[in-house]
């Protein structure tokens, strides 16, 4: 871990759905490439603090977010532009989303959003970044088949080379293997392991074991608060002091 | 093992008296529709030559043809889709992509599944009142067919909307995290897969206002008018009015008259429909997800 730079600070985050408070009092520093996990039940609250991170309560009247999230030193809801901010997150979902365009213009979406129009640029990004999602060797004879064609297990890794086209400074996975097979998943995690040394990468896990293979530290929510975050070694072998964290890795509940 | 058998066969016999009455009851339905083309096409059939659909009405409307009513009717339709559909579709989108949920909102939807319930005769009087009336458009071709695009906006967007609300959000989402604005969204992914949806529903819809009369009978149809409409101030014969008027209002009718106006009417109607069919299956190709 060459970052001990922070990336992404988080003070004091409070997320609410109309009067319902589902995340309060988060505070919470990401560094640079680091992979930091996050574990906890459904409903704990995960995907609503990674929808906060890249300012996605424009699009839901009804979500609002208190706290600071300073991003690049930056707060999110500083940025002029909630558009350019998102092109430096990557966002890969829960279940695969294969948009209904071809291969091809799934992956050149991001960059064509950003401007770029040449053609040989845009075939270099498409192939740079299906490769580097593991992707490339089983799609590229139909780059213009539907991407929303793939198998689940491919349409998730396309969503991870869409992600990537966006050269993200931060990559956030949220529970990607819920809806692919163990060997997609497997093929996603060598990815991951790959892409930390040039970003830092937020993974939301229902896999407890998968948080501990592959992150640096990790952080624990529950009931729409952060129990605790520390180094993955420590949270697994046992030095947490919390009771709560301890059951839910052994999976005692969850 | 017999009694399972038998059983069995009890059940299948079961099986064939349901479906023969379910069958027996839209048959039941499709009869009378069957007898109505029939008769129309058999009546209908011989009336609509060359001449009858392409010459004036002659000898207050006894003879000739219904060229200037057959006309009318195609320009009436025309000009409700020109002003309801991009209305419509820009008013449903709004309504499905940008409206945030609220209960203004929620009472424009209200608003909007109750106005396509308004018996056509109250959009007529309404066209009197804004059209002919406050905006001096006068009984025309432009005041009637506004009235009729009024009639078909509700529809127009309630279709639309569905269409837009079939694309899963799932793909808004993904193009959203990626730094597109709504609009983006909205142009790349949402339109072109909804657009066959949107086609379909919106000519199937307008196309029914080709039938109807109240809305234009105030409005902008006239009982015969011995001349072409030059601008769309002028008034204009319409297929509608023409079925009413020559089966109710004018002596000495050729029986079989009625039936072939009302054949055209139909005709004009299931070929907006078989067009827009048509239209869907050569957009549509395969399934996108
Ligand atoms: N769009 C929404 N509107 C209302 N409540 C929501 C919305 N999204 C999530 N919630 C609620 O917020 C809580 C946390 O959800 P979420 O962030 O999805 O948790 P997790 O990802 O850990 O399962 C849950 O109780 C959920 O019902
Ligand atoms: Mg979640």
């Amino acid at each position: 871990m060459n970052g001990s730079e922070s990336i992404l600070d988080v003070r004091d985050l409070s997320i609410a759905y109309g009067s319902k408070t589902v995340l309060s009092g988060v505070t919470l520093d990401v560094r640079e490439n680091e992979i930091l996990g996050i574990i906890g039940p459904a409903g704990a609250g995960k995907t609503s603090f990674l929808q906060a991170i890249n300012r996605m309560d424009a699009f839901n009247a009804s979500m609002k977010v208190t706290g600071t999230l300073n991003f690049l030193g930056r707060d999110v809801r500083a940025w002029r532009n909630a558009y350019a901010l998102r092109r430096q997150i990557g966002v890969v979902f829960p279940l695969p989303v294969g948009l209904p365009l071809t291969v091809y213009d799934n992956v050149a979406f991001a960059p064509r959003l950003a401007g770029k129009r040449s053609r040989a640029e845009l075939d270099e990004i498409v192939e740079r970044c299906l490769r580097r999602a593991a992707l490339w060797d089983e799609v590229k004879d139909r780059l213009d088949s539907l991407g929303s064609l793939l198998s689940g297990g491919q349409q998730q890794r396309l969503t991870i080379a869409r992600a990537l086209s966006q050269d993200p400074v931060l990559l956030m996975l949220d529970e990607f293997s819920i809806a692919v097979d163990p060997v997609t998943t497997m093929r996603i995690e060598d990815v991951l392991k790959e892409l930390r040394q040039e970003m830092t990468i937020i993974l939301v896990t229902n896999l407890v074991q998968q948080a501990r293979r592959l992150a640096d530290r990790t952080a624990f929510f529950l009931d729409g608060r952060m129990v605790e975050l520390g180094s993955t070694e420590s949270l697994f072998n046992g030095e947490t002091l919390f009771p709560e964290t301890r059951d839910y890795i052994e999976g005692r509940f969850g | 093992m017999f009694a399972a058998t038998d059983r069995n066969r009890t059940n299948d016999r079961i099986q064939r008296r349901y479906r023969n009455v379910f069958l027996g009851m839209t048959l039941l339905l499709v009869l009378p529709v069957l007898i109505i083309l029939g008769l129309l096409v058999v009546r209908g059939g011989p009336v609509l030559t060359a001449e009858f659909l392409f010459e004036f009405p002659k000898s207050g409307m006894t003879a000739g043809g219904i060229f200037p009513a057959f006309l009318g009717t195609i320009i009436l339709v025309t000009m409700g889709l020109v002003f309801s559909v991009p209305l419509g579709i820009a008013a449903a989108i709004y309504l499905s992509e940008y409206a945030p949920d609220n209960w203004l909102t929620r009472s424009i939807n209200l608003a909007i599944i109750n106005l396509a319930g308004v018996p056509s005769i109250v959009h007529a009087l309404f066209g009197v009142g804004a059209f002919v009336i406050f905006f001096g458009f006068g009984t025309s071709i432009l005041a009637a067919s506004l009235t009729l695009a009024i009639m078909a906006l509700p529809v127009v967007i309630v279709a639309t909307r569905e269409s837009l609300q079939a694309v899963p959000h799932a793909f808004r989402e993904a193009c959203w995290a990626m730094g597109a604005t709504r609009w983006q969204t909205i142009r790349r992914v949402v339109l072109p897969n909804s657009v066959s949806g949107i086609l379909t529903g919106v000519i199937l819809e307008v196309s029914r206002t080709a039938g109807e009369t109240a809305p234009i009978m105030f409005t902008g149809a006239a009982f015969f008018v011995p001349f072409l409409p030059q601008t769309i101030f002028d008034k204009t014969m319409a297929l509608s009015l023409h079925l009413f008027v020559i089966s109710t209002q004018v002596p000495g009718v050729p029986e079989d008259f009625p039936y072939g106006v009302a054949l055209l009417l139909i005709i004009i109607v299931l070929s907006m429909n078989a067009l827009s069919i048509g239209f869907r299956t050569w957009l549509r190709g395969r399934k996108k997800w």
